[in-house]
């Protein structure tokens, strides 16, 4: 990933000197030594525990900026902790599962965790999932410009205007409900229940064709290239995220 | 290889001997070359247009095919079936003046083709060639291991050629041994009904020799091509039973040991009877001989009574479940018939009952056990005590006058014709050459009308011509003395014309009756050999059975615990009722037929019959007669028998199949666990040790290397960490997809999108490739699974990037094909190597090629299984302009669904 000092952004975006505390509920030691390591030289405080049980409690105390929770722990399951956090907290949680377990991955983000790493991730990939999961606890992006822009897309929010390439494009309602929804989550990535709830209401989350036509039409509209988008990702199995750089 | 001895505790023990024997036979065929004949009843059928049109087949399948010698007359379409393949030049020679072409073997070997065609097996060969003959020739080439299509004829059969001189008149000079039809890899029988070929004979569409033109008119006659058809469906059917034969002794089914004594007893319908069969089998058990049980039915007479038909097949049966093959022989002279068939089947025994009848009939009828001890020569014949003499039913041929009254008026009606015409030419001829209309008109009659209303017309030819042309005309007085001797000459006559015409038109009815059932049974043996699942066995059963016997049928299939469970879906099959499964039940556990026609519950309106192999009651089949309750013959009763048996032993033969499969599956498993282990334990040591060796220099002495180093060995840390990941994700999915614990997603999917995500994600594999995505827009939604579809893309597009060099093009296109989504990822690596497009899916196979980095071996054979799961297909070829392209379709059976237009804003 591009920026040299993720940390320097998430101070920026909020919690100024202070470096942010990440608690890490994680019972792999060696996956907690790397995080450790490589969380600290980019500017994080670290705090690890191994069990859920002691997650939660740690989450409450503590009052982390982030949370990185393992899916499969020993004790209780990764979920459940998930949800206990999430019955008072909204600290932004990213979770961690192992390759197949697609399912898993997308009940935690309907349960409420900000995103997801599939093992084995890089520490580059994690930090950038990071960033954003801070920038929009912070609520800097919601609130953010009324104009949108990533590569060679413009949204202004105000006006209602897509353009590309300087050029305005032409969406349907709905194409471009899900362009703002998108932008709204912009790096992070959105479940298909998600994103069919939130655009065509609560009856219509199990139609994930709406979902497949609809994004094909996005893609033709404001991607260079609609095979090899660079814009709309998709997450395959789980949902789509919006390119946020 | 547990499994394996429980298997083999199963069946009986496979004689080692015979399992050797069939080892060598098939390694002696591997070396030499294979033989395959199509094998004809007479000139004319297609065979050697049969036989160009397999060559032409397997010349565009790679092997190399040459003509070898292709009878010069042949027909202009068989010709035309030449063109275009490699012909051998004939050989010219000079003999007697005469210039012949012949088959030019020396060339033949010095040219050493894949496959040789050499038409007419049993041609001889000019005085000097090398062989005498021409299936010496063929045997050589066979030997020097040159695959041979060659054509026959069955009166050629060394075999048959006695039979074939009786029936024809013609004796066959050029005659092949069985051994070498027998050793053929493969005969295929060109059939052809007599009807047809006559008609062909007609068109001028057979070719026949002008020097022996006259010998084949006779040939050609219809009965003699319902018998010799009769001859080639026959030898067909034991040949297919052989191959079956060997099948069961592969897999120790057969009982039976073949030692060189085999017995016969003749069965009657006496109740005694059932000794000698008794005594025929301990006789056979104590020589381990094989034997049969025949019976010998005369063509002619009234048919016997429903009792001794009864007893005859209750001691047909018998003889059966004590282990004898049965037969039912048909004929006029039955020490003839008996001697013919215990020849022509090596039989080395003969077991008949002691005569009862009175000493004065002997006189008369001449004593069929004296016949047959004179004229056994090399066999032995065992007389044993209480059995009536005949063995079959004693009515003598009789003859009868059967027939409608308008036979007999026709009769009267040609004898008047001829009267008039005679009348006619009464002035130009003298009255004994008129007499010669008359027996013209007998011959009339007897050809058309049969034996009663020809013997009718010699008579009235005789009152008539007496009356109306012999002096003192206008009645029966004779004054010329002379005139009764014409009067004799031309009764005789007629009643001989009359009686050998009648003779004539029942043989060529037994011989076509004969015929029909050797085809009916061939037929099934036939369509039995090539089936492979109960289910099919059991329609062919049914259809056979209903088309031979007329009847309805219904079958019951013993279940895994014993019980009964009735096919109601096969074909012609009627609705049994409770009683009816009663009955079949009874049948099933006692292994004995009941129902119409027999001893037991004989009330029903069906016959049932046990359908049993190696001792075992299988299934139960009920026949019920479309005429209802027609009773059936013995015969009838002893085929449908066969056809039970028969479509029993392929039972057995396909739930032995099953069995082998499965074992052969055990291995294949166990070996794939071997092949396993072993890949896993190198493929993951190999990264692990790069890792491992890495991190220690790094560790040790990680302060004395440069930083270019250091990021080399930290790189090629992370590199071989990739590539493990990668290799456990590979086998978790092989062996998800192997335990059949993959469950599908079914999700409409976006083929561009699936596509589009993996473009991103594979962009390191990809950096050195140009990667080009063709698909179409507004391509239909795909049901399946997109993170498996994916898989398979990304198997398949990694593959590509492996196999291909840097700087050429990757392209992936989606099209639609015959109703399915066809998805291609096309390369311009070196190909896959020919006759390796199926291997390279299977587990741990890598393409031979492989230059670069090995892949896992596993990704095709996960992309395949997951392809399956889809009901779809995979497949690879080569590029005809270089390279290979890996296609998969995904089956659209489903309409996409409907999305709702909307107005653009």
């Amino acid at each position: 990933m591009s920026s040299k000092d993720p940390a320097a952004d998430a101070r920026a975006d909020g919690s100024a000197a202070v470096k942010p505390l990440v608690l890490v509920i994680e019972d792999d030691p060696a996956i907690c030594r790397f995080l450790r390591v490589s969380l600290a030289s980019s500017g994080y405080q670290v705090f690890e525990c191994e069990k859920g049980a002691e997650g939660v409690i740690h989450a409450a105390t503590r009052q982390p900026d982030l949370v990185i929770l393992d899916l499969g722990l020993p004790d209780i399951d990764g979920l459940e902790v998930l949800r206990k956090i999430r019955e008072w907290s909204k600290t932004p949680v990213i979770v961690l599962s192992a390759r197949g377990k697609e399912a898993d991955k997308v009940a935690a983000l309907d349960s409420g965790a900000d995103d997801y790493l599939t093992k084995p991730f890089g520490v580059g990939e994690l930090i950038a999932r990071m960033r954003v999961a801070l920038r929009h606890a912070s609520g800097a992006a919601e609130k953010g410009e009324p104009i949108f822009e990533v590569r060679h897309l413009r949204v202004d929010l105000a006006r209602r205007v897509v353009e590309v390439r300087n050029a305005p494009v032409h969406l349907s309602p709905i194409e471009y409900r899900l362009l703002t929804l998108l932008i709204q989550n912009a790096g992070k990535v959105l479940t298909h229940r998600q994103i069919l709830k939130e655009v065509w209401g609560p009856g219509a989350s199990q139609e994930t064709h709406y979902l497949r036509v609809y994004m094909g039409h996005l893609r033709h509209k404001i991607e260079e290239d609609p095979a090899r988008p660079q814009i709309l990702l998709t997450e395959p199995g789980v949902g789509y995220r919006l390119a946020s750089d | 290889m547990l499994r394996a001895v429980t298997m083999s505790t199963r069946g009986e023990r496979p004689d080692p001997e015979a399992l050797l024997a069939e080892a060598n036979a098939e390694d002696a065929r591997s070396r030499r070359g294979r033989l395959k004949i199509f094998f004809g009843a007479a000139p004319g059928v297609g065979k050697t247009y049969a036989m160009l049109e397999a060559a032409r087949k397997e010349s565009c399948t790679s092997a190399d095919v040459l003509v070898g010698y292709i009878e010069p007359h042949a027909r202009p379409e068989t010709q035309a079936l030449v063109l275009g393949l490699d012909v051998l030049a004939r050989k010219r020679v000079e003999y007697k003046g005469k210039s012949l072409t012949e088959f030019d073997l020396e060339a033949a070997l010095a040219r050493r083709p894949g496959l040789i065609i050499v038409d007419e097996l049993a041609h001889t060969n000019a005085p000097g060639a090398t062989h005498e003959k021409r299936w010496q020739d063929v045997d050589q080439l066979l030997r020097e291991g040159i695959d041979v299509y060659t054509t026959l004829n069955v009166q050629h059969l060394e075999s048959v050629n006695d039979i074939v001189a009786r029936i024809t008149g013609v004796i066959v000079r050029e005659t092949v041994p069985d051994a070498i039809f027998d050793a053929a890899a493969e005969v295929e029988l060109v059939d052809l009904p007599p009807d047809e070929l006559l008609e062909r004979l007609r068109e001028g569409k057979v070719y026949v020799p002008d020097q022996a033109s006259l010998a084949l008119e006779h040939f050609f006659q219809k009965g003699n091509l319902l018998a010799l058809r009769e001859l080639a469906l026959r030898k067909m059917a034991d040949r297919v039973n052989r191959e079956v034969e060997s099948f069961r002794r592969r897999h120790a089914v057969s009982a039976t040991w073949p030692t060189s004594d085999r017995v016969l007893v003749c069965v009657s319908p006496s109740p005694l009877s059932s000794r000698l069969v008794r005594a025929a089998f301990r006789m056979a058990a104590s020589l381990r001989a094989s034997w049969i049980a025949a019976h010998v039915e005369r063509p002619s007479g009234p048919p016997p009574p429903d009792a001794d038909q009864r007893r005859l097949l209750e001691n047909l049966r018998l003889a059966e479940k004590l282990g004898a093959k049965t037969v039912t022989l048909s004929g006029t002279d039955l020490v003839e018939e008996v001697l013919q068939y215990a020849r022509r089947n090596n039989v080395t025994k003969i077991i008949v009952g002691k005569p009862l009848q009175p000493r004065w009939r002997e006189f008369f009828s001449g004593s069929f056990v004296y016949r047959l001890t004179r004229e056994c020569g090399d066999i032995d014949v065992y007389v044993i005590s209480g059995e009536a003499e005949e063995p079959q039913h004693p009515a003598p041929p009789r003859m009868r006058l059967p027939g409608r009254p308008s036979r007999y008026a026709w009769a009267a009606a040609i004898v008047l014709t001829c009267s008039l015409l005679g009348l006619l030419v009464e002035r130009h001829l003298e009255a004994v050459n008129i007499a010669m209309f008359y027996l013209l008109g007998v011959l009339v009659v007897s050809l058309r009308q049969g034996l009663g209303p020809s013997i009718l017309a010699s008579i009235l030819s005789v009152g008539v011509f007496d009356v109306v042309f012999v002096p003192p005309r206008g009645t029966f007085a004779v004054a010329d003395t002379q005139y009764l001797i014409t009067f004799g000459v031309m009764l005789v006559t007629g009643v001989t014309i009359s009686t050998l015409t009648a003779r004539v038109k029942s043989q060529t009815e037994q011989a076509r009756q004969r015929e029909q059932r050797a085809a009916a049974l061939y037929s099934l043996s036939r369509r039995l050999a090539s089936l492979q699942s109960t289910e099919e066995i059991l329609v062919a059963l049914a259809q056979e059975a209903s088309a031979a016997f007329d009847v309805d049928v219904a079958v019951w299939v013993r279940q895994e615990g014993g019980a009964l469970a009735l096919r109601g879906d096969l074909p012609s099959s009627f609705a049994p009722s409770d009683r009816d499964g009663g009955i079949a039940r009874w049948v099933a556990d006692h292994g004995e037929r009941a129902g119409l026609g027999t001893a037991t519950l004989m009330e029903a309106q069906s016959s049932f019959l046990p359908m049993s192999a190696s001792g075992k009651v299988l299934a139960v089949i009920g026949v019920r007669p479309r005429q209802a309750r027609r009773l059936f013959d013995p015969e009838e009763m002893h085929r449908l028998e066969t056809f039970a048996t028969q479509a029993a032993a392929a039972m057995e033969r396909t739930s032995l199949a099953a069995d082998a499969s499965r074992v052969k599956l055990e291995v294949d498993a166990e070996r794939m666990r071997n092949s396993l282990l072993s890949a896993v334990s190198h493929d993951l040591r190999t990264p692990l040790s790069a890792i491992a060796g890495a991190g220690s220099t790094l560790l040790e002495r990680g302060e004395k290397l440069d930083d270019a180093t250091r990021r080399e060995l930290l790189e090629t840390i992370f590199d071989q960490a990739e590539s493990m990941n990668h290799l456990i994700g590979n086998l978790l999915d092989a062996t998800r997809l192997e335990a059949g614990t993959v469950a599908i997603q079914w999700e409409w999917q976006s083929l561009e999108e699936l596509i589009g995500a993996l473009s991103n994600r594979l962009q390191k594999s990809l950096e050195k490739h140009v990667f080009r995505v063709d698909v179409p827009s507004e391509f239909p939604l795909v049901r399946g699974d997109g993170l498996l579809i994916q898989q398979v893309l990304q198997n398949l597009i990694e593959n590509a990037a492996r196999y291909s060099p840097a700087g050429t093009t990757i392209e992936v296109s989606v099209s639609l094909a015959d109703g399915e989504a066809l998805v291609q990822i096309a390369d311009r690596g070196p190909g896959i190597v020919a006759g390796e497009e199926e291997k390279i899916f299977e587990k741990f196979q890598r393409g031979s090629s492989t230059r670069g980095p090995a892949g896992t071996g596993l990704g095709l054979f996960i992309a395949r299984g997951i392809v399956e799961l889809h009901g779809g297909r995979i497949w690879a070829q080569n590029r005809p302009d270089g390279g290979a392209a890996f296609s998969f379709t995904l089956p659209m059976r489903e309409e996409p669904p409907h999305i709702a237009a909307e107005e653009t804003e």
